[in-house]
């Protein structure tokens, strides 16, 4: 999948593969293919969202781009140059250029420190300020920048609400000044009159400064609202991906149908026609032969769905889908 | 008679000048066969009340101030804990958000299942009596899934075991307890289906508990909106999500992202949700209202029929939010 725009990020054909160890002497008999070919790039500045269910290995996918897991075979590009071999201090450079947030904002601080040293830690790290009063000058600039108050430097994390804390893994992000943040679930543990201000402030801060994001989240809804282009995801490949607005409207895959109408409704007058999948989401381990969603596809055609796995096919302008019978309109 | 009135149910955690009031006047009740939503954010006081409709709640740290809870016609809180065994379960069931912690690891589903009917249905508790729960909640080839440990199950399949174990004694009141928060959308839809045709068949009353508006429009007839610790609007589901009144619901309703293809910025509450023990004087929303008046804070204001059947705790609701 391409972006009109070079790339600030591409991914070719990147697989991560996990072994799965049994037996008393821990052979490894199976693997987990939790990312399976999956190729897609994100422009500059823009917001490219992920979807899937638990499993789908959207997560991994974030990970393996950040390099906090290693990719088994393919490649992956920032700003042209390809990081998927870096090591150590290399890469620790290039980490500049990309940050990640993250689902759970009790887990992701340190209690131990202050605001202003899980903070200024990225900037002692990159050497990015020169004197401590321009460091603590810059603590508070981003401070600021995220909406909170200068004065809460001197903090633990253990002194915030949710909504807070998750400000300042945004604040740790922001203080390299990335081109490209990894938001991986970020509003799904945060109450939902407070899941409104993450959002809004993610977009200001795209606006502000430019950066790109790598949406990940489980709810159609809000990855809709943020992204401009969506991916949606099932046992470790990209099932479809389009312009976000179009994917709603349009969606081609009879699984980004029926998450579509899976999604309660909160309007009475705009009842969508309900979709409900039989079944659960298959053991990664043993994925279904042929396409993986077709044991619980109403559309599967025995024959041609159990055995043949569709490619990632552009369907329409930007549009990509992986289904034989991509378009056609799954019955409620 | 209704099937459930809580009247004025007032609950503190701990006693003496730590006590802080997690319910404040919380007054509902359900009718048989009726969905009843109750809705809001953590720490509102949603679960506390659910669960205080079978005394579940732990005395102490928490303390029953004041109200009473009318089951089936008798007096919860005044009950004697050999009657409220009798009613746990055999009047009232729950079920919960994780089904992976409230199911027991070590024993068979079947046999979990089988417990719940040697209670309260000594003469079913066989293998038989299992399997049709079983079959009624939708597990395939219940025949040999009786015999399967909670880990050899997907969330989804636990949730409709621990939904087999609520309808086992034939419940009157069925809560749920933000039943599918847990579960993957896709399972949502299929928990919430199977919830919507056990009731059709059944004929029991639900009340569900969720943080989701989305789900009030799809399962509930009348729904009740809570905010630290109060009711601030309760009305039919259908009224209040097509014209909510109370300014937090309003508010509640603009800050979801709608599957709409529309991109305008949402509208959000500032602040955060106030804590249990650290609730505002006055009105509790007015620091976070946008159409707070200098004297919002000054009094709690009234839960007030402002139409037919529509309840609203605020003397402003009729000014609109810009």
């Amino acid at each position: 999948m391409q972006s009109n725009n070079v790339s600030l990020l591409e991914v070719k054909n990147l697989k991560v593969h996990f072994p799965v160890k049994t037996g008393m002497f821990s052979r490894v008999h199976e693997t987990v293919k939790a990312v399976d070919d999956v190729s897609f790039s994100i422009a500059p500045g823009e917001t490219l969202g992920l979807v899937g269910e638990s499993g789908c290995g959207k997560t991994t996918l974030g990970r393996a781009i950040m390099r906090l897991v290693e990719p088994t075979a393919g490649s992956v590009f920032l700003d042209g140059e390809d990081i998927t071999g870096m090591k150590g201090a290399t890469l620790r450079v290039r980490r500049r250029k990309f940050q990640m947030i993250f689902q759970d904002p009790y887990g992701s601080l340190n209690p131990r420190m202050t605001v202003e040293q899980i903070v200024g830690e990225a900037l002692d790290i990159h050497k990015l300020v020169d004197s401590s009063s321009a460091r603590k000058k810059r603590i508070e600039e981003l401070l600021q920048a995220v909406g909170l108050d200068a004065l809460y430097a001197q903090r633990y994390p253990h002194e915030f609400s949710g909504g807070q804390r998750q400000r300042i893994g945004i604040a740790r992000a922001l203080a390299v000044e990335p081109k490209l943040i990894i938001c991986d679930e970020p509003v799904s543990a945060l109450d939902v009159s407070v899941q409104a201000q993450i959002i809004n402030l993610l977009s200001d801060l795209q606006q502000q400064r430019g950066i790109a994001y790598l949406f990940i989240a489980h709810d159609l809804a809000v990855v809709e609202h943020i992204s401009s282009r969506v991916m949606v995801m099932y046992l470790g490949k990209i099932v479809e991906a389009a312009e976000a607005e179009k994917m709603i409207r349009e969606p081609l895959h009879p699984y980004t149908q029926a998450l579509i109408s899976a999604v309660p409704e909160v309007n009475p007058e705009t009842k969508r026609q309900r979709v409900v999948l039989p079944g659960d989401v298959p053991s990664p381990i043993h994925p279904p032969e042929g396409c993986p969603f077709h044991p619980r596809c109403p559309i599967a055609l025995e024959g041609k769905c159990s055995q043949e796995v569709p490619p990632l096919v552009e369907k329409a302008p930007g549009h990509f889908a992986a289904c034989h019978f991509a378009g056609k309109k799954i019955a409620g | 008679m209704s099937l459930l009135e809580i009247k004025d149910l007032k609950l503190d955690f701990g006693r003496g000048a730590e006590a802080a009031r997690a319910v404040d006047g919380v007054s509902l009740t359900i009718e048989a066969g009726e969905t009843v939503c109750l809705v809001g954010e953590s720490g509102c006081g949603k679960s506390v009340t659910a669960q205080s409709i079978a005394r579940l709640v732990p005395v102490p740290p928490a303390n029953y101030v004041g109200g009473e809870i009318w089951l089936n016609g008798r007096d919860v809180l005044k009950m004697p804990v050999g009657e409220l065994r009798e009613i746990r379960g055999g009047v009232v069931s729950y079920i919960f958000q994780e089904p992976g912690a409230a199911l027991n690891p070590v024993f068979r589903v079947g046999n979990q299942i089988k417990e719940s009917l040697k209670l309260h249905k000594p003469e079913k508790a066989n293998n038989a009596e299992v399997i049709r729960l079983l079959k009624l909640v939708g597990i395939p080839a219940p025949e040999s899934r009786i015999r399967n440990y909670p880990f050899e199950m997907s969330g989804g399949m636990q949730q409709r075991v621990m939904i087999a174990m609520a309808l086992a004694s034939e419940p009157k009141l069925l809560v749920a307890d933000e039943p599918t928060t847990a579960l993957d959308v896709t399972i949502q839809a299929q928990i919430l289906d199977l919830l919507r045709d056990l009731k059709n068949r059944l004929g029991m009353a639900i009340l569900l508990i969720t943080h989701n508006l989305g789900i009030v429009g799809d399962m509930a007839d009348r729904v009740a909106v809570m905010y630290a610790g109060q009711i601030v609007e309760l009305a039919a589901a259908g009224e209040l999500l097509r014209r909510p009144l109370h300014p937090y619901t309003k508010a509640l309703m603009n800050s979801v992202p709608k599957l709409s293809g529309n991109m305008d910025r949402l509208v959000t509450i500032p602040g955060n949700v106030p804590r249990i023990g650290n609730f505002p004087p006055g009105c509790r929303f007015a620091p976070r209202c946008p159409v707070a008046r200098p004297d919002c804070s000054a009094a709690v204001p009234a839960l007030v029929e402002v139409e037919p059947q529509r309840w609203v705790r605020c003397p402003y609701w009729n000014d609109a939010i810009k």
